[in-house]
């Protein structure tokens, strides 16, 4: 008898969810079925095979994330599936056009509300919202900033529903992580699975250092001609370190911590064997808070003295700007597509998941009679706090819901669950549907440019519809299909 | 304008990376020669013998060490809060080269990367028999491929020379610990087994040193201890002579003065000069005769002195607030000078 590997997709059902690897998908040109046809080929056993090598190679790389629990530091791998998700030309158009749009509504906000405040006193979006919100910071009012970019790079969390239809989920407009992955997560299928690969026409994603390096250096202060750019990194001990220096590899700078930075005569210099030496842009990968202990928190360690104010004197330039995270709260997301519509005179390319601003009396009778339908989030928290998911509550979490919500309507939003689209992805019964989202890329300096793919996140467990790293989530590589992969296409290129 | 110097974090980083594998591989020699050593009469005397050139007697004793041979392997191959011991200068160096990652290639970082998991999980088995010394090659072997990764995709700036002075500095330190074990282990033995013992130990030791055959092959037939000495201190060819690290050193301060303008080097340069001068005034038998023991001392302590120049002139200025992050490489330098 010859031992056969068995069949990878043998039992996969996607039952009511989009499949991101169904064969025929509009504008395909038939890759999907050519890339399940090689899946087939290299077979169950090698799929894990090949995928176990990969994880090794990941750790070897020390391409890893740092896990703190009281004493040890681990170092874990964001485990990698080797089925890639895969992405045709006409819908990364779609793809690219909405976060494209995006960050420039985006970054038009925030130019607003620290100058004119106009969409404020049109009464857009409720002003309470943005200058009562943390992250707004009153040391930005009338700041002006290099080609009004603010948010210089930007994450924006999306997700497929049920009809295929791409959805918003999150804006990330601080200082968001995960490209790294998705260059790396590239380099690895070209080294285990190039069979799978082999002459499918990919959109490449190596460029991003290239790309941010010169966004770095068209935001640096006028008049300086040679930018130093570094990237300042909160050091080893952050749990996003790979991805700090793998970006200064691939950018060509420095990775700084904030004690090798100082400011004298309001210039920021770094130090080096031979003496100071001047910096102009900082990419900087420490939260807002931390920057400058003389302006925000006294206690941090990791920023510089009299950094604010080197930057204010427009010696130096910090992406992503400080007071950004105004534009990636809960709060303001809802309004997100009116925000686009206020600034751009356009409908938003990528709709936001269907959301309810309790503060408006609609919102708030529609979310009171679907209560156990519905996802009630408070616009004030971060981190999944206070958060009551409909189908899933007891009667009596229902009610302190409905009694929240009556109390201070102002303070909840809503939104119905979500059904995440699913991929095949490796599991111990074979290839199995997984929930996933994905993560593109934008990097602004004069304009936007958006890294193709992106960071393709996917719960491992089956059912879960959480991603994250530290909740069980891995992640894929993300395919972008050059135009002449798609046959309907036409000679559109990015 | 002109491309950016290296960052003082990252000369620091890379000078104690350095100095920390070229500990690793140097304590791996130790252990074998003390092995081949090894008197079947009086065990522990050659083990303790280690402790002694180290000066860990007091931490010994501290850790709670029962005074026999394979406590001593332990303390040194297996005890991770041991700081003299090879998991704590392995650590270290991994420690270095994370935050080096930006500088180092990739294919140094991976090999850092595995080369450290397995020396931290070395099982106590390894200790036992013949395992010891495979344990010993295996660990050489690790760091000599670090050194051959290094020399074929390491980019030679003046990160490079930093890293050069890192490796030269411990290791010319380390050939002194060496030659410093006959000292320790002969001083108590009679004038007879001194005289019987000696030469299969300086041959031991050679080995240990890797340098049997090259000895063989430029000493006189009939060779003396002072010629082993004279072959460990001054040969001019012999890769892990004391002279041959003086005067990479000399060549690698030099480089970073002529080509990098790094004025700092002076003070160091002449350390350099005396630590050379020092090596090469006496004849071997006046300076045995003053005492080898006192005369490695004072070679010792003009190699942190050296260090301490490099430091302050390089190293020092990128972290006056937060001093809490040095520690590292602060308590080498406390290791170093408690030596």
């Amino acid at each position: 008898m010859t031992a056969t590997s068995p069949d990878p997709f043998a039992g996969y059902d996607c039952g009511p969810y989009f499949c991101e690897l169904t064969p025929g998908r509009e504008g395909d040109g038939g890759a999907i079925e050519r890339i399940r046809a090689r899946i087939r080929a290299i077979g169950l056993d090698q799929l894990r095979t090949r995928a176990d090598a990969a994880e090794t190679d990941l750790i070897n790389l020390g391409v890893t994330f740092t896990v703190y629990s009281q004493a040890t530091a681990i170092d874990r791998i964001l485990p990698f599936d080797c089925v890639p998700r895969v992405i045709t030309a006409p819908e990364w158009r779609t793809l690219e056009a909405g976060v494209t749009q995006r960050v420039t509504a985006i970054n038009a906000f925030l130019h607003d509300v620290y100058h004119e405040q106009r969409i404020l006193k049109d009464g857009i979006v409720p002003a309470e919202l943005v200058l009562g919100n943390a992250n707004y910071r009153p040391e930005m009012v009338g700041f002006p900033v290099r080609f009004g970019t603010y948010v210089h790079v930007c994450g924006i969390d999306i997700v497929r529903d049920e009809r295929g239809d791409f959805r918003v989920l999150e804006d990330n407009a601080r200082t968001p992580s995960g490209v790294s992955y998705v260059v790396e997560n590239r380099a690895l299928m070209f080294r285990a699975f190039p069979d799978m690969m082999n002459g499918i026409r990919l959109r490449p994603v190596d460029d991003y250092g290239r790309r941010l390096r010169a966004a770095m250096s068209e935001i640096a202060p006028e008049g300086v001609d040679d930018p130093q750019v570094v990237l300042l990194s909160p050091g080893i001990y952050n749990s996003a370190y790979f991805e700090h220096v793998f970006l200064a590899r691939e950018m060509g700078v420095p990775l700084v911590e904030g004690a090798d930075l100082f400011v004298e005569d309001e210039r920021v210099w770094v130090r080096t064997t031979g003496g100071p030496w001047p910096v102009h842009t900082i990419y900087r990968r420490i939260g807002d808070d931390f920057l400058d202990p003389t302006v925000f928190r006294p206690d941090s360690l990791l920023g510089v003295a009299g950094l604010i104010g080197a930057w204010r004197k427009g010696n130096v330039t910090l992406a992503n700007a400080v007071g950004t995270g105004v534009a990636d709260d809960k709060a303001i997301y809802a309004y997100m597509p009116r925000i686009i519509r206020y600034y751009l005179d356009e409908d938003a390319v990528l709709a936001n998941v269907e959301t309810h601003i309790c503060r408006e009396e609609e919102g708030l009778a529609y979310t009171l009679a679907n209560l156990e339908r519905l996802v009630v989030k408070p616009v004030g928290e971060s981190g999944g706090y206070g958060i009551t998911i409909g189908p899933r509550a007891t009667r009596a979490e229902l009610e302190a819901a409905r009694a929240a919500l009556l109390a201070d309507p102002a303070n909840w939003i809503s939104q119905p669950v979500v059904s995440l689209s699913v991929a095949p992805t490796l599991t111990d019964d074979g290839l199995r549907p997984r929930h996933l989202d994905l993560r593109p890329f934008a990097v602004t300096g004069r304009d936007t440019w958006v890294l193709p793919g992106g960071l393709t996140r996917v719960a491992l467990k089956a059912g879960s519809l959480i991603v994250n790293s530290s909740q069980g989530g891995g992640s894929k590589d993300t395919w972008v299909l050059e135009d002449d992969e798609s046959d309907g296409a036409s000679g559109w290129r990015g | 304008m002109p491309a950016l110097p290296l960052l003082a974090r990252y000369a620091e980083g890379l000078f104690w990376m350095g100095r920390y594998l070229e500990r690793v591989e140097n304590l791996a020699r130790l252990i074998d020669v003390t092995q081949t050593f090894e008197m079947p009469a009086r065990p522990f005397e050659s083990w303790y013998s280690l402790i002694r050139i180290n000066a860990d007697e007091e931490r010994f004793a501290e850790r709670g060490y029962a005074r026999e041979s394979a406590a001593v392997k332990q303390f040194y191959l297996l005890d991770h809060d041991n700081p003299t011991g090879m998991p704590a200068a392995m650590e270290a160096a991994r420690t270095n080269a994370r935050t080096l990652r930006p500088v180092i290639s990739t294919e140094m970082w991976m090999q850092l990367n595995m080369l450290h998991r397995d020396l931290m999980h070395i099982p106590a088995t390894s200790l036992s028999g013949d395992h010891l010394s495979r344990l010993c090659s295996q660990i050489k072997m690790g760091v000599q491929s670090h050194t051959g990764i290094t020399e074929g995709t390491f980019f030679r700036d003046q990160g490079w020379l930093f890293y050069g002075l890192g490796r030269a500095i411990e290791r010319a330190d380390q050939t002194t610990r060496l030659l410093d074990i006959q000292y320790h282990l002969l001083m108590p033995a009679s004038a007879e087994e001194r005289r019987v013992a000696s030469l299969t130990q300086w041959g031991g030791m050679l080995r240990a040193a890797a340098g049997y055959h090259a000895f063989r092959r430029v000493s006189p037939a009939g060779y003396q201890p002072r010629d082993v000495v004279r072959f460990l201190l001054a040969d001019p060819c012999f890769p892990r002579s004391v002279l041959m690290c003086v005067s990479q050193m000399e060549w690698q301060l030099s480089q970073l003065r002529a080509t990098y303008g790094l004025r700092g080097t002076v003070p160091a340069l002449e350390r350099v000069e005396e630590l050379r001068a020092g090596l090469l005034a006496r004849s071997m038998d006046s300076l045995i005769e003053a005492g080898l023991h006192a005369f490695l001392d004072g070679v010792q302590r003009d190699l942190i002195l050296l260090a301490a120049e490099i430091g302050s002139a390089f190293f020092r200025d990128w972290r006056p607030l937060a001093q809490a992050e040095g520690q590292t490489q602060t308590q080498g330098t406390q290791t170093q000078s408690q030596a």
